[in-house]
Formats: structure tokens, C-alpha cells, sequence
């Protein structure tokens, strides 16, 4: 699928990426087997169906309580991690958190960055900003190591390579690791991947991380990861960059147990992950390890905007775990390249409008049946359904002063406008709707055997010959 | 997962909103629909001024064409009777989305608030309600039940159909791969984004006809638009006359079933 390049306005070429997948039976068998594989080892977490909601209502109260304080929060963050010893940089867009992370790197003519898994890097880009000034970025995730040697970006945010099989893989590492048999053996290709990451990190200059909660009274960052290549990151590398969008900070170490039990097992159905990371401070006097330098990079590209809005606000309560995908019956067809974001699925439809505004994304909130599997899964019940229709909205009404988002009334038409005003004039109207109606039931004959993309797999709809309120009275 | 609320008394008389695609696409669902009720001793009054929830151009993005529409059926049921509609998508759009739809008219909020306390979902109300005993008067057959996404997420009744269609003893229910997945129907996403949806109405096609079930039922017509439609349209390219995969409305399985 690397054909289909990501581009700076997803929006353009959504259906024609989804076509090509749906076309495909065994893309469309392979994500399906994936998608229920996770499917069935979240349920395995969830047994009780009671304790489920209790938590789920527990995760959304916390973070709606954390936004609600989000910006004495992240005062008080940033007071604590730098009594901690630990920088704290701020990022408007993505090219300023770049230029931080670059600048940073330069100070320290750094050459090698390995880096844990990181969406919010994926999000700026910046395997590519370090590229263009000659700084090697090396993902240490699996997932992400192989989407790298592809030439690819992640299609999952928590299974970035889902999208490819073991032979795929196999083939890949044949290929571009320097000799390295064809085996299609999963362990022996873990030891491939695992051999080449263990020399980067002894050698890297730069470890650069994400961070899943930032504890705003302790000053602690947060990394859950199952690898340890998150702690080799952050530990073995004379600095640590940790980079985090401004939305994930919690007040209190309290809150963080509900949140990652939700995010575990909602993720990878897994009770706890094999790792988790508290970084609160570079390495002290009297320690023997740790980097010397710890940075955090706050991100905001588009969250303030979000955040300004009391609905669209709800669209940073997510704890990035992901199920949203697992559980979409639209990201299951088409996988997550072909929405063309950084973020896809159900969660990339309600954030990435915000980050690239509604002009780059006007298709992707029409790209779902309301269908409800992502707010139903949600472990901090985010309404997705809602979200979409909001989107919908905003892209689709006549631009006016003060919008709530950037783009708003991309997606307008004079047309279509024309078309939902006219059903109103009819449907609000019992004359005219008897009369349509009858008509419609009259003349169904009429109906043309072509109905645009509808009859492209259905047969053409027919009014049937008598309305219901015919037959009643009829029946009189 | 909501549970369906039941009201405290067997009522006399019940209003009926037969939804817009079930006026002009599926009647027979709807006279079935009001057969089953009267048969039960109800008196059903059907509001002629009715026309549509306002759903499809709410879902679409259209709030302001939705609530013109709706606030015209928010005036069609004066009197404090339960209004039953034969579909889990538009009982959804009445009972949840109408309160939110008002919210900044307060005279029509509280209207609005009235009625959707009044709403319910057929097969809902046939059981909680009015705990609906079907006899079973048909021969052996083995159905496949469709749950709409709306009845299932938005009003919590995916087993209310399952109970009526359990309650018939010759009839056995099969059990369809990936039962809980959508239809792929949901209103103007099919024809906005028809790849995809294609791709999804094709698979529950496939896991319907599966199950080797001679029909499918559901309690949501605009699910069957979709599903018969193309399974229809399978027929078509494949020069079946006689259709694979046969479908009706819950209701008018149920009053067949129930006849003699």
C-alpha cells in the first residue's frame, strides 16, 4: 500500500485507498482476522459487564475532571517537572516541536536518536525533520521498526504494523537487513529486529519517547510499553526527549491506575502491559545510569481548538488504546493507510480535523455508518457518534464568522444544501409529503433502474404500490 | 448497555409512527405491526400529519432541516399514550436525540422530553410491555435475526426480538458470524461512501446466508432496504429467479407465525 503515500490533505483520495483495499480479499481477510483477534483478547479482560461500565464511567469522570483543570494543570505540570529536573518546552505546531527536538539534538551533535513508540511523533513528522539535517532516526518499537524499513507509517496506533503478514516481514528483513535469511519464523525474526535495536541503543546519542499520562502534581511521565525498548530509550541515552500532546495530563498519581487498567486491557487485552515507565528526572549524583538531560515537549497542534468547544472537548478525553479501530467495521474493510492520517480509525476522524483542519478532512467524518461499535468500546466514552455528526456539520453548513474550527464549511455546497432544505420543505409539510408520497407509490414504475452508487451492488428502491396510511384506510 | 424501561400498566390505547421508509417502502411491515397490536386488545392511532423522525438529514449534518422535521411530529401526540414505532433507528432518533436536538428551545425541549419518555421500539414494547406470548401456529423453519446498530447501542432492545423469535416453538434461530456488526446501511453513508459500505453489506450477506436460514428478520426496515437489496441484486448477477435470501419485517413474521 505504500503507494499511496500520505499526503497534507487525506481527504483527497479516500475513497479511491479504501477502494483498492476493499477490493482486495486478502487484505480484507487479513485485517478482519487481526481485528478479531484483538476483539476477542479484550473481551477476555472484561468478563463482567458491570465492573466494565463502572470503570469505563470511573475513566471518562477522570479525564473530564483533568481537561476540565487542564490549564492550571499544565501550570503545575510544568512547575513540578522542573523542580524535577526535567525541561519543559512548549509546541504550538508541529514544525516548532521539530525545531525543539532538533535543536536539542544539535546542541548535543547528535547523530543517532533511537526512539520508542511515539504517535505524537508520528503526528510531527519527525523522522523526517531529523532526516533532512542529517540525525538518523531509528524506531525501536517492533511494530514501528518494521513499518520504518518499509518505508511505510504505522496503521495502527497500537499495532503500527498489523497491516502485514509474517512472510511480508520476512521478506522485508531478507531484504534490508544486512544478512539475514529468509525465515518466516516469528521468534527468529523478534531476534533479528532485537540484535540490530540492542547495538543503537548503546551507541545512540538521543532517546526520544512518548509519555501516556503526565502526573501534573508529582512531575512524573508515564510510559506504558511491552518491549522495554521504551525503557532503553529513555534510560540508555545520554538525553531523553519525551514528546506528549498538552491532553494527556492527569493531577494526580491516584488517577493513573484506573486509566492504564482501561488502556491495557481495552488495547491489547492485557491486565497490565509488561512495562510500565514512571521518568520522573534525569540521572541524580549519586546514580550510576539514566540520561543525563530529560526534555518534555508539549504539543498542541489543534488541541486548544478542540478544547474551546464543550463537545468537541470530549475528543481529548482518549487514552490512545485503540479499540475504536479494532471494534470499527469501516476500519476493519479498509485498514489504516487508507485514511491517509497519522491517526485513522473512528479516533483519527474526530482528532486529525483539528490537526490539519476540516478542509484536509471534510470526507473522512461521512466515512461511518453511526454504527456506535466505537463509542460502545471507549474506555473513557468518548460519543464518537456524536463527534462524527458534529463534524458533519461543521464541514457541511454555509462558512460564517467565528467558526469553531478551522476549515468549517469546507465541505459546503450550494447543491446539497438545496437538497436537505427542499426534503425539510417536504417532510415538514403533511401536504406535500402526502403528495410526494402518493406520487411516489403511483409512479414507482418510474423509479430509474440506475440510483447513483446505491444500485452499484443493491437492486434500484421502489416505492411500493400502496402507502401504509393507503392501506389504513382502506381498511376503514 | 441501556436497559429497555417497561411501563407499570397494560395501556388501552397506543400511537403508532410508522416511520417514513416503512410508510412508503415496507406498508405490509406496518399494517403487520398494527395487527399484532390490536390483536392484543390495543387500540392503535395512527396520526395522518406524520411523516418522518428528521434522522437522515440529522446523521447527515443537517440539524437544522432535522428539527423542522421533527418539531412538526413533536405536535402529533397530544394525549399521554406510548408511541411505538416499528423501528429501533427511529425510536433511537425520537427517545435520544430529540431532547438534544431542542435543546435550545425550552418549550419544545420539554416537549421533546415528554415524548421520548413515551417512545418505544416494537419489539420493546411487545415484550416489556406487554409481554407478548406468541403461539407458534407455522411448521418447522430456522430464521436469522438482524439487530439494527440503533436498536442494539442506542436503545438497548437486541434481545427483545431474540425473546419473541424464542418464544415461537417451531422456529429456530441461527446464529450468524459477526452477529453485532453493522449492516453497512446507515443512511447516506451507503451512497457518500459506497465502497465501503458495499464491502460491509456484502459480508452480512454472506454470514446471513451462512447460516443456511431460509429468511432473514428484522425490526428495522432500513437494515432490510439494504440487505435485500443487495442480496437481491446477488440474485441478479448470479440469474437466480427465486430469491436466496428472503427477508421481512419482525412483525409481519410474527403475525404469520401467530395465525392461523
Amino acid at each position: 500500500m505504500s503507494e499511496h503515500a500520505m499526503n497534507f490533505m487525506p481527504s483527497e483520495g479516500f475513497r479511491a485507498r479504501a477502494k483498492d483495499v476493499v477490493e482486495n480479499p486478502f487484505l480484507r481477510q487479513s485485517f478482519r482476522g487481526a481485528m478479531d483477534f484483538l476483539i476477542n483478547k479484550r473481551i477476555t479482560q472484561f468478563p463482567n459487564a458491570d465492573e466494565l461500565e463502572t470503570l469505563r464511567t470511573l475513566g471518562e469522570q477522570i479525564r473530564q475532571y483533568n481537561l476540565g483543570k487542564l490549564p492550571s494543570l499544565l501550570v503545575q505540570l510544568e512547575e513540578s517537572l522542573t523542580r524535577n529536573g526535567i525541561k519543559v518546552h512548549w509546541a504550538e505546531t508541529p514544525d516548532e516541536a521539530n525545531a525543539i527536538i532538533l535543536g536539542i539534538c544539535q546542541k548535543h551533535s547528535a547523530k543517532l536518536m533511537v526512539k520508542g513508540k511515539s504517535m505524537v511523533s508520528e503526528e510531527i513528522e519527525l523522522n523526517h525533520a531529523c532526516a533532512a539535517v542529517g540525525i538518523e532516526a531509528m524506531e525501536s518499537d517492533m511494530g514501528e521498526y518494521i513499518v520504518q524499513l518499509a518505508g511505510e507509517k504505522p496503521s495502527h496506533i497500537i499495532m503500527p504494523a498489523i497491516h502485514k503478514t509474517k512472510e511480508e516481514i520476512a521478506r522485508l528483513f531478507h531484504e534490508k537487513v544486512e544478512g539475514v535469511d529468509y525465515t518466516d519464523n516469528v521468534d527468529e525474526l523478534i531476534q533479528i529486529g532485537r540484535k540490530v535495536l540492542r547495538e543503537k541503543f548503546l551507541v545512540a546519542d538521543i532517546g526520544l519517547s512518548g509519555v501516556n499520562f503526565a502526573v501534573a502534581e508529582t512531575g512524573t511521565l508515564c510510559l506504558v510499553e511491552n518491549e522495554g525498548n521504551g525503557r532503553l530509550s529513555t534510560t540508555a541515552p545520554p538525553v531523553h526527549i519525551a514528546i506528549t500532546g498538552i491532553e494527556k495530563i492527569v493531577e494526580k498519581l491516584d488517577h493513573v491506575p484506573p486509566l492504564l487498567s482501561l488502556l491495557t486491557r481495552s488495547a491489547t487485552g492485557q491486565n497490565i502491559s509488561t512495562y510500565f515507565n514512571m521518568i520522573s528526572g534525569p540521572r541524580k549524583a549519586d546514580e550510576k545510569d539514566g540520561p543525563t538531560e530529560v526534555h518534555l515537549v508539549l504539543l498542541d497542534n489543534g488541541r486548544t481548538q478542540a478544547y474551546a468547544d464543550e463537545q468537541l472537548r470530549k475528543t481529548l478525553q482518549c487514552i490512545r488504546c485503540g479499540a475504536c479501530m479494532n471494534h470499527c467495521p469501516v476500519y476493519t474493510r479498509i485498514g489504516g493507510h487508507a485514511y491517509g492520517t497519522t491517526y485513522p480509525g473512528p479516533i483519527g476522524k474526530i482528532i486529525s480535523p483539528h490537526m490539519l483542519g476540516l478542509e484536509a478532512t471534510a470526507t473522512m467524518a461521512t466515512a461511518s455508518s453511526l454504527c456506535g461499535a466505537c463509542g460502545e468500546v471507549c474506555p473513557v466514552k468518548i460519543p464518537i457518534p456524536d463527534l462524527l455528526m458534529r463534524l458533519r456539520e461543521e464541514s457541511f453548513s454555509a462558512p460564517h464568522a467565528n467558526p469553531a474550527m478551522v476549515g468549517q464549511g469546507a465541505g459546503y455546497s450550494g447543491l446539497m444544501t438545496s437538497v436537505w432544505k427542499g426534503w425539510a420543505a417536504v417532510y415538514r409539510s403533511p401536504a406535500l409529503y402526502g403528495m410526494v408520497t402518493w406520487l411516489g407509490s403511483r409512479f414507482s414504475w418510474l423509479m430509474p433502474s440506475k440510483q447513483g452508487p446505491w444500485t452499484s451492488v443493491r437492486v434500484p428502491l421502489k416505492p411500493a404500490p400502496k402507502r401504509l396510511r393507503d392501506m389504513l384506510k382502506e381498511r376503514q | 448497555m441501556k436497559q429497555p424501561e417497561s411501563a407499570a400498566s397494560r395501556p388501552r390505547d397506543v400511537y403508532f409512527f410508522a416511520t417514513c421508509v416503512v410508510d412508503q417502502f415496507f406498508p405490509g411491515a406496518g399494517m403487520d405491526a398494527i395487527t399484532l397490536l390490536e390483536r392484543e386488545g390495543i387500540r392503535v392511532h395512527f396520526p395522518e400529519e406524520q411523516t418522518c423522525c428528521g434522522q437522515p438529514a440529522y446523521t447527515s449534518g443537517f440539524p437544522d432541516e432535522a428539527r423542522k422535521v421533527a418539531a412538526h411530529q413533536l405536535t402529533l401526540f397530544p394525549n399521554d399514550w406510548p408511541v411505538v414505532v416499528p423501528s429501533g433507528s427511529c425510536a433511537g432518533m425520537m427517545k435520544h436525540h430529540y431532547p438534544t436536538l431542542f435543546a435550545a428551545d425550552p418549550v419544545r425541549k420539554a416537549q421533546a422530553e415528554a415524548l421520548s419518555a413515551r417512545i418505544y421500539e416494537l419489539t420493546d414494547f411487545l415484550v416489556n410491555v406487554l409481554n407478548f406470548q406468541p403461539e407458534d401456529k407455522g411448521s418447522d423453519c430456522t430464521v436469522v435475526l438482524h439487530t439494527s446498530c440503533s436498536a442494539r447501542r442506542e436503545m438497548g432492545v437486541h434481545l427483545t426480538g431474540r425473546k419473541l423469535l424464542g418464544g415461537l416453538g417451531k422456529v429456530t434461530v441461527a446464529q450468524q458470524d459477526h452477529e453485532s456488526e453493522c449492516c453497512g446501511f446507515g443512511g447516506t453513508f451507503s451512497v457518500k461512501q459506497p465502497e465501503i459500505s458495499g464491502a460491509m453489506v456484502e459480508d452480512k450477506v454472506k454470514a446471513l446466508k451462512a447460516t443456511g436460514a431460509e429468511r432473514v428478520v428484522s425490526a428495522d426496515c432500513g437494515c432490510l432496504m439494504n440487505i435485500l437489496g443487495h442480496a437481491a441484486w446477488k440474485d441478479k448477477q448470479a440469474g437466480l429467479t427465486k430469491p436466496s435470501l428472503p427477508g421481512e419485517h419482525i412483525a409481519s413474521f410474527l403475525l404469520r407465525r401467530t395465525s392461523k
